[in-house]
């Protein structure tokens, strides 16, 4: 049996006794006889380090780990330098908590205020707070912060990610509020569509950039449209694209929030994951979560401190405009130190890269007959085909160790290329699906 | 601790002055000693109606949030948009930095006096 | 300490990607940046160097003892860490028979998690304790909503409870009902039963609750709200007490989190990330959420995705680590450590509550406070000189300088006889030298900052001068 109980046997016989007991069923005497567990769970023994270690093992084994992947859909395999795997498993920053004690963190502080600076130079907003727990969750409390006693419809786009939008759905649904999904047309948000929804009970709209198909929408155009109708706007982005693409503060945006997951952190079968959130400074008091601000000590020396804490639960309880009281403090300090390391030069580069890698996989794809792109328009790195046999493309892809785009709607697969992948995994796939259609 | 006797008082200890179409609010100077260092105060809109016994707005403080309750019911007609860049007024003259200007306001009978404030706050310890 | 945009050089980068292999492709002019992000500029050593400062002015439980109530800061297996690394390449959306490992992973969990906790079905997907509780409490709101009962509208919650819980309940569209607790910091059942009525649609409580005391008319609250036609949701925050030797199911709850970053070891990440599994009986298991993309429309969702799966999987670690005997060992001696630290401190502090604890035990220090002016907070940060760090300060409100500590049961003895010593010492000195102890501390990287100026005039960004 594995145990981390460093006490001995006779070490706790004679902590016990010290406290004038003589059995553990003494020392929970407030337990009740009828829920009291007098013998052991029903759970298989305990194992010691290498028995677990196989065990584990064998499960991760009747994994596949794909070589390539040419798969998003809200989960992006982008490159994770050797030493953004390094530095976030130090002892410190793995197993501190919340930095209450600002005496006793200021390494941690400092992490997030940089990293709240660089998600604030990423977005081209004012503020960042420290971190939620991903996307889906950040659209939600986003659009929560744009509520107020008059206006408390929140509109989103059809073209947004699935599991944002339910989300988002999910907790209207917990404050009684109404959704209102906005139609898609050509495989982006139809502003005539949004223009007829907007009215004087519209708290905000939220459009994904680019969206869950790879287009880029008309941003500025939408925003204008929300700002007119005096709605708040709210865009969701990808982080690697505002290495290359307008920011969501020049689209006209007031919050911009996303995924963080493609800085520096793996796919994971799902998490953990990244939620960022940033606004303009009149909506500062608003954002939710934990946010760490600059201060001086009594020395005068520089200091940060976690702040703004009087919007928090522990101290607002149900007045509180979120019950959210941690962050995704070691994703942020993770996606702090990729930017770091990927600096403005090398965010831009992988941006390029993988939209460059996405046209030419399209353009070899598109080539081969009967594919075709399912939208016109420019995207980013992700788009879909229609095409045939659509399972025998994946099962093909899939033996030659390579994961295919997404299946959506009847015959479409929505591809995603990042900067890891080569030319020649790129030629091989296309190989692979021309060879299956001239079958 | 003050208590000027030019205006009156509520047991929420908030102040208010009234020319009777126009009252005056402000929080009390054994106010914001209890709540030690305001950092942020939180107003309500011009237009915003505002009724007698309950919260128009909140004042934080580094660990802690209180209610603003109003002493009087009526319509705001303006608020004091100092206090959102210097919320530390309200700490160094309670009195002399009003927080919202309630128009046709009722419910002034149940105010206390200076004195019959400053009785009931030593009452409270 | 420099921030890294201060030891920023224009021009300098790590070399990580080679040059792109395919031909450029446009973005088109409408949709580009105008200027670059000020991201730092800077070479690998410049890194390695710079976070190794960061890390130097942290304290992680390698560092020492981490008493702080209501967290279980307990030991991180590194072995969860390298099992963990297993899983990272997984994409979440792969097909289901090629990560079948994965699925194997969430169910073996999930099967240990259900009998720990006495509950039929769970989920994964809530990344945090709190977002647990947002959870469990929609699983209450969709079974009154699902039996049309539009009456219930209120929460109980005692006047103990974490602040997550009330500010859970409002965000369920829930009215929260705030009972007192009663003088033993139980709750006052006469209280609950006068609060109780057509309108509850549930109780939120801790159990032991936030006091470290474990409510002996448990099975009694339960059934009074049962009766009342509310449900009983267990906030699993101080579950390390009793798991394995009692189980919320039992207890009379109907659906639970549990934080597997505190009892079930995974680290805590300076804040992040964790994973709030959510336990419920089987007539609440059609309202756990799930994925839309990944299983289709038809279900609430609180995430993308399934969950923090690395999470899970450190946490399924630790447990197959622990097995059957290993749990209730863990609980056991959590219990033995904090009720062994409060006898050896009883002498000098004041327990709030004078009887047997669980794992966290509260001290009042008003007292000391009012015989030396030295108050909760300055021995707080008078411990930070001693390198250990400080308890849970002004937790639960319903205690008055309090601190709460709790051990875990990975401390040795020798550690809880030292940090006696040390806190023995501290009482002394607020007699001898309290003013020492209002300055504290004295030597760690900074003194205690100025929270009032942070709050007054943010500064939550670098801006380059």
């Amino acid at each position: 049996m594995g145990s981390y109980v460093p006490s001995t046997p006779a070490q706790r016989q004679e902590m016990l006794r010290t406290l004038g007991l003589s059995s553990w069923r003494e020392l929970y005497r407030d337990v009740p006889p009828d829920m009291y567990l007098d013998g052991l769970l029903h759970l298989p023994h305990g194992m010691s380090e290498l028995e677990v270690s196989r065990a584990v093992s064998a499960m991760a084994a009747k994994n596949r780990v794909y070589a390539t992947v040419l798969r998003g859909a809200g989960a992006y395999d982008d490159y994770i330098p050797a030493i953004v795997k390094y530095i976030p498993a130090k002892e410190e920053f793995l197993t501190a908590y919340t930095p209450y004690q600002a005496e006793m963190s200021q390494g941690l502080l400092q992490s997030i205020f940089e990293y709240q600076t660089m998600i604030c130079e990423l977005t081209g907003m004012d503020v960042s707070n420290a971190s939620v727990y991903d996307g889906a969750s950040a659209a939600a409390e986003a659009a929560a912060m744009c509520r107020d006693r008059k206006r408390r419809v929140t509109l989103i786009s059809g073209a947004a990610h699935p599991d944002v939008i339910n989300t988002v759905r999910t907790y209207c649904y917990g404050t009684g509020d109404e959704l209102r999904v906005v139609p898609v047309k050509n495989g982006r948000t139809d502003p005539e569509a949004l223009a007829a929804m907007l009215d004087g009970e519209t708290a905000s709209f939220y459009v994904q950039q680019p969206n869950f198909c790879g287009l880029w929408e008309d941003a500025e155009a939408l925003g204008r449209a929300v700002h007119e109708a005096g709605a708040l706007f709210v865009m969701g982005c990808h982080p690697i694209s505002l290495g290359i693409a307008k920011t969501p503060a020049d689209c006209g945006a007031d919050i911009a929030v996303g995924e963080g997951q493609p800085l520096g952190l793996p796919l994971g079968d799902g998490g953990p994951y990244l939620g960022f959130m940033a606004c303009r400074e009149k909506l500062m008091r608003k954002l939710p979560g934990r946010i760490v601000g600059e201060t001086t000590d009594d020395a005068g020396r520089r200091a940060y401190v976690l702040s703004l804490q009087a919007r928090e639960q522990h101290i607002r309880r149900e007045k509180a405009s979120s019950n959210i009281c941690s962050n995704e403090a070691l994703c942020a300090l993770t996606a702090g130190l990729y930017l770091t390391v990927m600096g403005p030069e090398g965010l831009a580069e992988a941006a390029r890269q993988s939209m460059a890698k996405a046209h030419y996989l399209a353009g070899a794809l598109c080539a081969l007959p009967g594919v075709e792109m399912a939208y016109d328009g420019p995207y980013f790195h992700e788009f879909v085909t229609r095409l045939p046999r659509r399972e025998e493309i994946l099962s093909a892809l899939e033996q030659a160790d390579i994961l295919g785009g997404l299946p959506v709607g009847e015959d479409g697969l929505l591809w995603c290329v990042t900067e890891k992948v080569s030319r020649a995994q790129l030629d091989q796939a296309a190989a692979i699906v021309k060879e299956v259609l001239a079958k | 601790m003050l208590y000027p006797d030019d205006r009156m008082y509520s047991k929420s200890h908030e102040w208010v002055k009234t020319d009777g179409a126009t009252a005056v609010i402000g929080i009390s100077d054994y106010a914001q000693d209890a709540l030690g260092d305001v950092v942020f105060v939180n107003l309500p809109g011009e237009g915003d109606e505002v009724s007698m016994g309950e919260a128009f707005g909140d004042v934080e403080s580094v660990k802690a949030v209180s209610d603003l309750i109003s002493p009087v019911s009526g319509t705001v007609s303006a608020v004091n948009e100092e206090l959102l860049d210097a919320p530390e007024n309200l700490n160094k003259d309670p009195y002399d930095n009003w927080i919202i200007k309630v128009d046709d306001p009722t419910g002034t009978e149940e105010l206390l006096s200076a004195a019959d404030y400053e009785a009931f706050c030593a009452s409270e310890g | 300490m420099k921030l890294i945009f201060e030891k920023s050089v224009p021009g300098r980068r790590c070399a990580i990607l080679p040059p792109c292999d395919v031909p450029a492709a446009e973005l088109p002019e409408a949709l580009r940046r105008s200027s670059a992000p000020a991201l730092p500029e800077v070479g690998e050593t410049d890194v390695s160097r710079h976070y190794t400062q960061l890390c130097q002015q942290v304290h992680g439980v390698n560092c020492g003892f981490y008493p702080l109530g209501s967290c279980t800061m307990k030991y991180n297996p590194r072995i969860d860490e390298e099992m963990a690394a297993l899983f990272t390449g997984v994409h979440p959306l792969a097909p289901a028979r090629s990560k079948e490992g994965c699925q194997e992973v969430l169910d073996t969990a999930k099967q240990y998690l259900c009998e720990i906790s006495g509950m039929d079905d769970m989920t994964f997907q809530p990344a945090a304790g709190a977002h647990g509780e947002f959870t469990g409490v929609l699983l209450i709101r969709q079974y009154h909503d699902a039996r049309g009962d539009k009456a219930r509208t209120k929460i109980i919650v005692p006047d103990s409870a974490h602040g997550t819980n009330p500010a859970t309940a409002a965000m369920c569209g829930y009215e929260v009902v705030n009972i007192d607790s009663a003088p033993d910091g139980c709750v006052d059942l006469e209280k609950l039963k006068a609060a109780l009525g057509p309108d509850t649609a549930g109780l939120m409580l801790t159990n032991p609750n936030t006091v470290g005391l474990f409510d002996q008319n448990i099975l009694e609250i339960t059934r009074l709200v049962h009766e009342a036609g509310g449900l009983c949701y267990y906030d699993g925050a101080n579950l390390n007490a009793v798991m394995g030797v009692a189980r919320p199911g039992d207890m009379g709850f109907d659906c639970t989190h549990m934080n597997l970053h505190k009892t079930f070891a995974t680290p805590h990440g300076g804040g992040g990330p964790g994973a709030g599994a959510v336990g419920c009986k089987a007539f609440l298991a059609p309202y756990l959420p799930h994925s839309a993309l990944m299983e289709g429309p038809g279900h609430l969702q609180v995430r993308s995705f399934g969950g923090n799966f690395l999470v899970v999987v450190r946490a399924l670690t630790y447990l197959l680590t622990l097995g059957a005997e290993g749990i209730p060992e863990a609980a056991q001696n959590a219990v033995l450590n904090a009720n062994y630290l409060m006898k050896a401190l009883s002498g000098t502090f004041t327990p709030a509550y004078d009887r047997l604890c669980m794992h966290e035990f509260v001290l009042d220090l008003s007292e000391l406070k009012k015989e030396t002016g030295v108050s909760a907070l300055d021995v707080a940060k008078s411990l930070i000189d001693c390198g250990i760090h400080p308890p849970t300060m002004y937790f639960p409100m319903i205690v008055h300088e309090a601190l709460m500590l709790e051990p875990t049961e990975t401390e040795s003895r020798e550690t809880l006889d030292e940090a006696a010593a040390v806190l023995r010492k501290l009482y002394a000195m607020a007699h001898e030298d309290a003013e020492a102890m209002h300055t504290a501390p004295h030597t760690a990287p900074i003194g205690r900052p100025d929270e009032v100026k942070a709050a007054r005039h943010p500064v939550l960004r670098y801006k380059a001068p």
